[in-house]
């Protein structure tokens, strides 16, 4: 009897020592570069606007702010455990994917579009899309205009280095007419000069003009047109070749829809931590099930995200809110939107 | 006799030149593997893809149809215009202060120096965006305009420039013209038995004017036409900000270079020419100037050198030169990024070479024939 019982518990330890093998081997096969170098830096570098309200800009104390920002701090939050752990990298339209392909940067979270040639021809890897909009043109109240079509013949400015440049010009192809244009490195000249007149409009994506009109002197003498000319569907870029970094970059983005489909706010999460029965719940904040090894982090990370940085609707609300931009494409997708988080299975 | 270097100092030399090779060699076989490794591929196909997108201000036609190389050019010819514009109003300029410098009046004196050292001392760049907006703050808009005569008008969007459209057969006739123009200064100093041709030559002007007015088929008058003028030739202020920017911060420059030389004429040559009893203005031009050319043009080429590569600054006012549409619009959107710095560089290298091979033929020519 005894012999079994000694057998038994053998059996069971060795059993339990393979079964850690393997599942720490689980973890250990999450090789990723990108994610070593940052763990062993302590520190993420994340490639940013220059400075555009509502996306990346540094606010009166020199802290940076922003929906990108918020998630350079969730990605930090997940990985190295705090959210305060990121160097920003200001990259102009011009230089951004350089200087990712060059390895200055981690990731580059900074309102750029998902097109097919950069993630093919410039080797890209695209992370999630965390800004849905359309190329949108902001112009003078007084010019009495209501649609782009009515455009023929103005002058607009805008940043140089972007799809909005063909956009503009496929446009005016396809409608038969001719807008004129007048590209800046930077945005703030690129403002200053619509705001002199030297140009009758600017264009960008539909997040930055709203923010573009946020920065004029008066922003009621501004009309933004209803109509967007194009996709601009932006999201974060990370460098082929390390999947596992993109597909950790990805599912930072959708912890962060996670938590706002489970009504888990930076505010009430610890409660909810606290007395969570809902097995969806309790699987997300890491209290059942790996799916932050599976990820190459803890079973905490989604947890430290909310914590540090709230869920994706506090974000755009906060930020996309004092510029009064409806958040349209954005409302989650059982609210009649674009943004959906993929399974927690 | 002439010493021969040892045969040591020639392995030196081998061996240095063959370790350059090496390194130079290593570096392309790396970079080729860093591309290869980012799934990137170095070459220089990409010149004939469609460019698809607007140039606003251009010299020679140009549709969103055309191809990447083309935009090369057109960009490359706005920055040899604003760099040519500004070359010849920055020697100008740059020779006023200069000789203002040396004035003897307390007040011209002190007002160049004040200046040369006010643009000196601050930075380049953002000289052109003060001149940049300061020059957007002052013109009307498009809808008040200011009417100058000759059906000029000047706006916030530039200067209108009434449009001459010569007939179909006769599109050779402004080239002929602009040849009778270059061809004028020669004639004057051209000699037939022995006699000078002189104010005869201004006879050439005259029929080169006569031919264009015969080939005009219309004159288009800029005129205002829904959000904006058409019709005319546009000079765009991006332009105009980047040339009074780069030149008066060549103007700067230039003027010391000018006070030096000058005070390196010896003084004996300003009292002879005194003495002779020529006026001052007659000795500056006849015998201080020329002797001061020679030592001021060695300088004067580094000058205009960094005044070539100070255009690109216009990308930041929105200027369409070669470096905001070729290293800009166009590498975004190819991501050719090596290839395209290394046409730019070489294109920049170019243009340098050739213009100090001018300066230096031009040096020779001024330089003291000594036998």
């Amino acid at each position: 009897m005894k012999g079994i019982l000694a057998r038994v518990i053998t059996c069971s330890a060795l059993a339990a020592a393979m079964l850690g093998f393997v599942s720490t081997g689980w973890a250990a096969d999450v090789k990723s570069e990108t994610l070593d170098a940052i763990k062993k830096r302590d520190q993420l570098i994340c490639g940013v606007d220059t400075g555009i309200p509502g996306f990346a800009f540094q606010d009166s104390a020199g802290k940076w702010q922003g929906l990108d920002i918020a998630y350079c701090r969730a990605i930090a939050a997940a990985v190295l455990g705090d959210p305060e752990k990121v160097k920003y990298v200001g990259t102009t339209a011009k230089v951004r994917f350089s200087v990712l392909q060059s390895g200055e940067i981690d990731v580059l979270i900074r309102d750029s579009t998902h097109t097919l040639s950069r993630n093919t021809d410039l080797g890209l890897a695209t992370g999630a899309i965390n800004f849905f909009t359309g190329q949108a043109f902001m112009v003078k109240k007084s010019l009495n205009v209501a649609h782009v079509k009515e455009l023929d013949g103005a002058t607009i400015c805008l940043i140089t280095g972007t799809t909005l440049e063909l956009n503009i010009a496929d446009y005016g192809r396809a409608n038969n007419i001719k807008i004129n244009t007048l590209l800046f490195d930077k945005p703030e000249e690129a403002f200053a000069a619509a705001e002199a007149g030297r140009c009758d409009g600017y264009t960008d994506d539909g997040g930055s003009v709203a923010a573009a009109r946020s920065t004029m002197k008066t922003p009621g003498d501004w009309v933004i047109l209803p109509e967007l000319i194009s996709r601009e569907f932006l999201g974060s870029y990370c460098r082929q070749g390390d999947e596992r970094w993109s597909i950790l970059v990805k599912w930072v983005h959708y912890a962060m829809l996670e938590a706002e489909t489970l009504g888990i706010t930076q505010a009430n999460i610890d409660e909810i931590k606290a007395s969570a029965t809902n097995p969806e719940v309790r699987g997300f904040l890491g209290l059942e099930n790996d799916y932050g090894k599976f990820l190459g982090v803890d079973n905490d990370w989604a947890y430290r995200i909310i914590k540090a940085v709230g869920n994706y609707g506090e974000n755009y609300d906060k930020y996309f809110g004092p510029l009064e931009l409806p958040r349209g494409w954005n409302k989650l997708y059982k609210d009649g939107g674009l943004q959906y988080p993929l399974s927690w299975r | 006799m002439v010493r021969r270097p040892s045969p040591r100092a020639y392995v030196a030399q081998w061996v240095f030149l063959a370790g350059l090779v090496v390194v130079g060699g290593l570096l392309i076989v790396n970079l080729g593997a860093n591309l290869a490794r980012r799934n990137m591929h170095f070459g220089f196909g990409f010149l004939t893809n469609k460019a698809g997108f607007d140039i606003p201000f251009h010299l020679l036609e140009w549709t969103t149809f055309d191809i990447y190389a083309k935009a090369l050019l057109v960009s490359l010819l706005n920055t040899l215009l604003v760099s040519a514009m500004s070359i010849v109003s920055a020697t100008l300029l740059g020779l006023l202060v200069g000789i203002m410098r040396l004035s003897v009046n307390w007040l011209v004196r002190n007002l160049a120096l004040a200046f040369i050292e006010f643009v000196r001392n601050t930075p380049q760049l953002v000289q052109i965006i003060f001149w940049y907006f300061a020059v957007l703050q002052t013109l009307p808009p498009p809808r008040q305009s200011i009417v100058l005569p000759g059906g000029f008008l000047l706006n916030i969007r530039g200067l209108y420039v009434p449009d001459v459209v010569m007939q179909a057969h006769a599109a050779l006739l402004p080239w002929l013209a602009g040849l009778l123009l270059v061809a004028t200064p020669f004639a004057w100093r051209l000699k037939i038995r022995e006699r000078r041709l002189g104010a005869l030559a201004l006879i050439l002007p005259v029929i080169a004017l006569l031919l264009v007015n015969l080939g005009i088929a219309q004159v288009t008058v800029p005129a205002l036409k829904g959000f904006n003028i058409a019709g005319g030739v546009q000079v765009p202020p991006e332009l105009v900000a980047l040339w009074a920017g780069l030149t008066i911060y060549a103007t700067a420059f230039i003027a010391e270079i000018v006070r030096s030389s000058i005070e390196a004429v010896p003084k004996g040559q300003h009292e002879a020419a005194r003495s002779l009893g020529l006026r001052p203005a007659r000795v500056l031009f006849l015998i201080i100037l020329p002797q001061a050319l020679r030592i001021m043009v060695p300088q004067l080429t580094s000058q205009y050198l960094n005044l070539i590569k100070s255009s690109t600054l216009g990308t930041a006012i929105a200027y369409p030169e070669i470096f905001q549409i070729f290293a800009g619009t166009v590498m975004n959107q190819s991501g050719k990024e090596v290839e395209i710095i290394i046409i730019v560089m070489a294109v920049f290298l170019t243009i340098n070479l050739l213009f100090s091979a001018f300066m230096n033929w031009y040096n020779q020519r001024v330089a003291l024939v000594e036998r």
